[in-house]
């Protein structure tokens, strides 16, 4: 029987042997044809872990370290651990109930899974932490204290110049496309945190692990062979005098305001205080956000750097440089009188303009007393000089003296945000007026620094050290150096000196003259201190919000000491009413000799910085401002879902990147000029958008050579 | 492996003695790639008896000394004790009903207390010889309906009582029998019948039963038309027509919803479902256990049975030409592949070793199969040839569908890789199988009956 059926061995052969070919072909399909398994299995079996190295500390020019890292922990949770844990103390120490804890332990579930570990609560407070220190054993080990680290300010101080970091949103990443950016992430939003964003930031490292099939990371890929290391942010040394800038924090709390002291030798500037500031660990840890909406939507602005992103009517300030350009022209020469009875009348028919001491001045006793009619009288014979052959050309020529001085235009500093101001053209009043309709008596108000001219307080700081060195500076910067060299070329434009109009040292000295008289015997006396020859000038300057007239600024700047001088500084203290020598001179005094004598010395000085600091100017606007906030904040239920919209806004319009004016910003800080003649509506156009290129200053050295 | 005496190694085939180690050894580092963890101590761990790959190392040990026992025993115990052993283990099954434990659903296991044992796993041994002894019989006249049936009975049974324990994935391995039969004369045309029956079942899958009994009619209808001058002249014709028509109509109309209702767990039947791609339609899905099915959540039901498959597709697919290399493959130590050291243990092989390692095994197996084949032929009696090819079937059945099912040829059944999936039960039913064979093999010279 089994002879009849011996053939049938060779169907049993063939069936397995084709059985096997199609495995084996299939095999080969799967494992050598298609790539899909290998992308499959590498997206779920390994991970690509972003280590983030800390970011670079900065320094003051003490080398203290002014922002620096610090580290803060998260408690984190493995939810299916969580079996015979002391829940009730846990939820006593997080003030929580037991609802509140199971909800979220069901929140992470669902988010994160049973077997991954969450943050259960990010960011602890300081307390918080000691009491789950004391008894983190009780937790384990469901529950984990998770280090990270945070930026941290150990002087709480200069917190708009060092700005804050955030997590960036879908705007940041759409405007920073390959640079390593994903959402998630930390940058610097303002402040040198952003301007210095690519140096702070460091480099970061890859490192490829295993994971399982619950998601977990269980060991690193090959030991690490294919991981590149995290490299720390670089560290930025600052010309910052971090015990300065908080005593000019000190002196500027409830005020709105700004100062800016600068080392004219360099450049570097000392102290940036921007009133009211704020308390710059507000910005990390657990209550961020609840402090940036605060800090967002108060009227007073605090996030705003007015030191950069304000800008003001110079005022009387802006004297000093008329008083230069009038001597450099030849219009005047330091003998030169002008008389006042009471008003400059050069203008005939017309609003007089009013001065405040009447007699006849020099040069110096102007400067000194700060004579109105006697700067009217300077610009309209630099205006008029027959060279010129129409009021145009005349203007041109002013303005590349603004500019070649630092004003009008962005100097370049590395705090993010800064304006520009501005400088009033030709262009700007024939369209305005239509050419050949204005003349100098149009903008007549521009001689003393009201009107269309608008500076930002760091401009007037640069203009203080370009006179204190007699015709040059450096531009104005934060950072002096960056550890390890400066891979982007950053720093390097802030080592040339600008030199922009060759004046002798005998205009300057005059004008020296002029301004050591105001603080000696004239308007700035405020600003004296004993045993140091300071130079100054004040301004009081007129200025309208919402189209109001409101209180004076107090404007003061200057420089000390007179002969080789180590700081330029200028203060502004915004509405505060009376004169530029009521406040901002006594304030910059106390900086001047914090500064160069290292401390303030005796009862007499102290009880004044006592006295100032405490004096309240916020203007009454800010507080009917925040009651009506506050009333909305009542009637509408959520304050938090109104800041998220706000939030948005300020991440969008406060980049480097983006110069964009914010809207609020320009309604908040502008100022309607002092002539009335000009109908508001046209003033709200800004001149530098309608500047054309020609009319930029190139090279103001040639065009004003003569 | 074991003591080498001249007396015990006499005559023995030694080819399939090393492909017999070769695979276990394979399928023991294996199971190391799939536990083993780089801060485990190996030493400490493989003699521990703790970790799986340690206790599969003492299973081979075991198996190794069961192995000589076979190789010493009389072949004549072999011969004259199968009906005994038969009833021995139909008695087992019968017991499980009493004294059975259930895992995973199946009521098929008994408690030794040391291990589980499976005895519809070992009933294959028991089965395989009693089909060798009934065929061998001097009087048994294998071309006669009778014996055939008789055979296929013997052959069944087990498949009846795995089916009513719900242990179907075991009892399917039975059909391999249809091999020796087939090898003794068993009419090929049951074969085709079989085989169409299984086509109807694979179309019966695919389209609704409606549609399918509309089309046989149309068929049938077609062909009455097309044979009607035949049909005239012979009427029997007509009664073979119907009835095919009639048989199939029972098959896709009654007897499919009735398998997949009643006989197969519902699992089984969404798992073969989701092999050909569609929903079980003889489950009511509304009326499941979930009864806020949204349709997302019915996707989600169905990725959940594909998971396994995906999962060892990928962990295949990943391995490429070489393979990760030992202990590197990210899915093996990630977990990724449920039962990996059981059921889907080739996926451990597929990562770490390639397409030239799957390869490799796979030509052992067929090795072994042919080798198999080679001494069934060889052999002067019809016992140890029975014997022989019901081991080829079985091995090819296990090797062939266990292989297919991890990479998404075959719905997963729960049945092992021979001597590669980690398991006590599965590793000695093999050994035995194998080393009666050898033993068998080496008395060929002898004619036992």
């Amino acid at each position: 029987m089994s002879v009849f059926n011996q053939s049938r061995k060779n169907v049993i052969i063939l069936v397995f042997v084709s059985l096997f070919v199609i495995i084996i072909a299939r095999l080969f399909t799967l494992q050598v044809i298609t790539s899909r398994y290998k992308v499959l299995a590498d997206d779920q079996g390994t991970f690509r872990k972003v280590v983030y190295p800390d970011r670079g500390i900065i320094f003051d020019r003490h080398r203290n370290a002014i922002l620096q890292n610090t580290n803060i922990s998260d408690l984190m949770v493995i939810p299916n651990k969580l079996r015979g844990i002391d829940t009730a103390t846990l939820c006593r120490i997080l003030e929580m109930d037991t609802a509140q804890f199971k909800k979220r332990i069901v929140e992470l579930i669902i988010k994160n899974s049973r077997s991954r570990p969450s943050v259960f609560e990010p960011l602890l407070s300081e307390s918080k932490l000691a009491m789950l220190n004391e008894s983190m054993f009780k937790f384990a080990p469901a529950f984990y204290l998770q280090e990270r680290s945070v930026r941290s300010y150990p002087y709480d101080a200069a917190a708009n110049v060092l700005g804050y970091t955030a997590e960036v949103d879908t705007n940041f990443l759409k405007k920073h496309p390959g640079e390593g950016y994903v959402a998630g992430d930390y940058a610097g939003m303002t402040g040198l945190e952003r301007s210095y964003e690519r140096v702070l930031m460091g480099e970061r490292g890859i490192e490829y692990w295993k994971r399982d099939n619950k998601n977990r990371l269980t060991e690193r890929l090959e030991n690490g062979k294919y991981d590149t290391t995290a490299i720390a942010g670089q560290n930025l040394y600052t010309s910052l005098d971090v015990e300065l800038q908080q005593l000019g924090e000190k002196l500027m709390q409830n005020k709105l305001g700004a100062i800016v002291a600068i080392d004219p030798r360099t450049g570097g500037i000392l102290a940036m205080v921007s009133a009211p500031t704020y308390q710059p660990k507000y910005l990390t840890g657990s209550e961020r956000r609840k402090h940036f909406s605060e800090l967002f939507l108060n009227p007073a602005l605090p996030l705003l750097n007015r030191t950069v992103s304000a800008t003001y009517s110079p005022g009387s300030t802006f004297k000093t440089l008329q008083a230069l350009i009038g001597l450099h022209e030849g219009v005047i020469t330091t003998d030169t009188r002008f008389s006042c009875s009471g008003a400059f009348y050069g203008c005939g028919g017309a609003k007089p303009m009013r001065c405040l001491d009447v007699g006849t001045f020099d040069l110096r006793n102007a400067i000194t007393i700060s004579d109105n009619t006697y700067f009217a009288n300077v610009m309209q014979r630099v205006i008029g000089q027959p060279k010129f052959p129409d009021v145009d050309s005349a203007l041109r020529h002013w303005d590349n003296y603004m500019y070649a001085f630092g004003l009008g235009r962005k100097l370049g500093v590395d705090v993010p945000s800064e304006k520009s101001g501005n400088i009033p053209t030709p262009v700007y009043y024939n369209k305005v007026y239509g050419k050949g309709h204005w003349n100098y008596c149009t903008f007549r108000s521009v001689s003393i620094g009201q009107g269309e001219v608008d500076v930002t307080p760091l401009q007037v700081a640069n203009e203080m050290a370009y006179i204190a060195n007699k015709g040059w500076y450096y531009l104005p910067h934060v950072v002096d150096s960056i550890e390890d060299g400066d891979k982007f070329d950053i720093t390097s434009k802030y080592r040339k000196k600008i030199n922009p109009v060759n004046i002798p040292d005998s205009i300057f000295e005059a004008v020296h003259d002029g301004m050591q008289g105001v603080v000696d015997r004239g308007t700035g006396a405020g600003a004296k201190v004993p045993g140091i020859a300071i130079c100054g000038k004040t301004g009081t300057v007129e200025n309208y919000y919402k189209g109001v007239k409101q209180q004076n600024h107090s404007f003061f700047c200057g420089f000390a000491p007179r002969d080789n001088p180590r700081i330029a500084i200028m203060c502004v203290v915004e509405n505060s009413g009376r004169f530029g020598g009521t406040y901002a001179a006594p304030i910059v005094g106390l900086m001047i000799e914090k500064y160069l004598n290292d401390s303030i010395t005796g009862k007499a000085r102290q009880a004044r910085l006592e006295q100032l600091s405490n004096l309240n100017l916020m203007p009454p606007r800010i507080f009917a401002e925040l009651r009506k906030q506050d009333s909305m904040r009542h009637s509408k239920d959520s304050a938090y879902l109104l800041a998220k919209g706000y939030i948005k806004i300020i991440k969008d319009t406060v980049g480097l990147d983006d110069e964009t004016v914010d809207k609020d910003e320009i309604e908040a800080y502008k100022k309607q000029p002092a002539n009335p003649a000009v109908p508001v509506k046209d003033t709200l156009q800004r001149p530098e958008a309608i500047l054309p290129k020609e009319n930029e200053i190139t090279t103001p050295k040639d065009s004003l050579r003569k | 492996m074991y003591q080498k005496k001249p007396e015990i190694l006499k005559g023995k085939d030694w080819v399939m003695i090393w492909l017999y180690a070769l695979i276990s050894i394979i399928g023991l580092i294996c199971i190391i790639s799939v536990e083993y963890r780089p801060n485990d101590n190996f030493m400490d761990s493989l003699f521990a008896f703790k970790k799986n790959y340690s206790k599969q190392f003492f299973y081979l040990i075991i198996c190794a000394v069961v192995a000589v026992f076979i190789l010493l025993t009389d072949s004549k115990f072999f011969t004259a004790t199968p009906n005994l052993l038969y009833v021995f283990g139909v008695l087992l099954m019968l017991a499980t009903f009493v004294i059975g434990k259930t895992v995973n659903g199946s009521r098929s296991w008994i408690p030794l207390g040391f291990m589980n044992l499976q005895p519809v796993e070992t009933c294959k041994i028991f089965t395989a010889l009693a089909l060798a002894k009934y065929l061998s019989r001097p009087d048994t006249d294998f071309s006669k309906g009778r014996a055939q049936l008789i055979a296929s009975g013997i052959c069944f049974l087990p498949v009846v009582f795995s089916i009513l324990q719900n242990e179907t994935g075991l009892a399917l391995v039975y059909f391999s029998f249809l091999l020796p039969m087939y090898r003794e004369g068993f009419p090929p045309v049951y074969l085709v019948v079989g085989a169409s029956l299984g086509v109807l079942l694979v179309i019966t899958l695919l389209f609704p039963p409606i549609t399918l009994i509309i089309a046989l009619s149309i068929i049938a209808i077609i062909s009455i038309y097309f044979l009607r001058r035949k049909i005239k002249r012979d009427k029997k014709l007509l009664l073979a027509i119907l009835s095919i028509w009639l048989i199939c109509v029972t098959f896709v109309g009654f007897a499919v919803p009735f398998l997949f209702k009643h006989v197969f767990q519902k699992y089984q039947a969404d798992r073969i479902f989701s092999m050909v791609g569609r929903d079980n339609p003889f489950v009511d899905q509304s009326a499941t256990d979930l009864p806020i099915l949204e349709p997302n959540a019915k996707k989600a039901k169905a990725d959940k049975e594909d998971y396994n498959v995906k999962q060892s597709k990928i962990a295949i697919g990943s391995g490429g030409m070489f393979g990760k290399g030992f202990l590197k493959g990210t899915q093996t130590q990630g977990d990724f592949v449920p039962e990996q050291h059981t059921d889907f243990i080739f996926t451990s092989l597929g990562e770490n070793f390639g397409f030239v390692g799957c390869t490799l095994l796979m030509l052992l197996y067929l090795g072994m199969l042919l080798r198999i084949v080679y001494i069934a032929e060889r052999q002067r009696s019809t016992f140890s040839r029975v014997y022989a090819y019901s081991v080829a079937a079985i091995l090819f059945f296990h090797v062939a569908i266990n292989i297919c099912m991890t990479i998404g040829l075959a719905p997963v059944i729960g049945i092992t890789l021979p001597l590669m999936s980690y398991g006590g039960s599965s590793l000695l039913t093999f050994t035995i199988l194998i080393f009666i064979l050898i033993r068998l093999d080496a008395d060929r010279q002898m004619v036992l009956r």
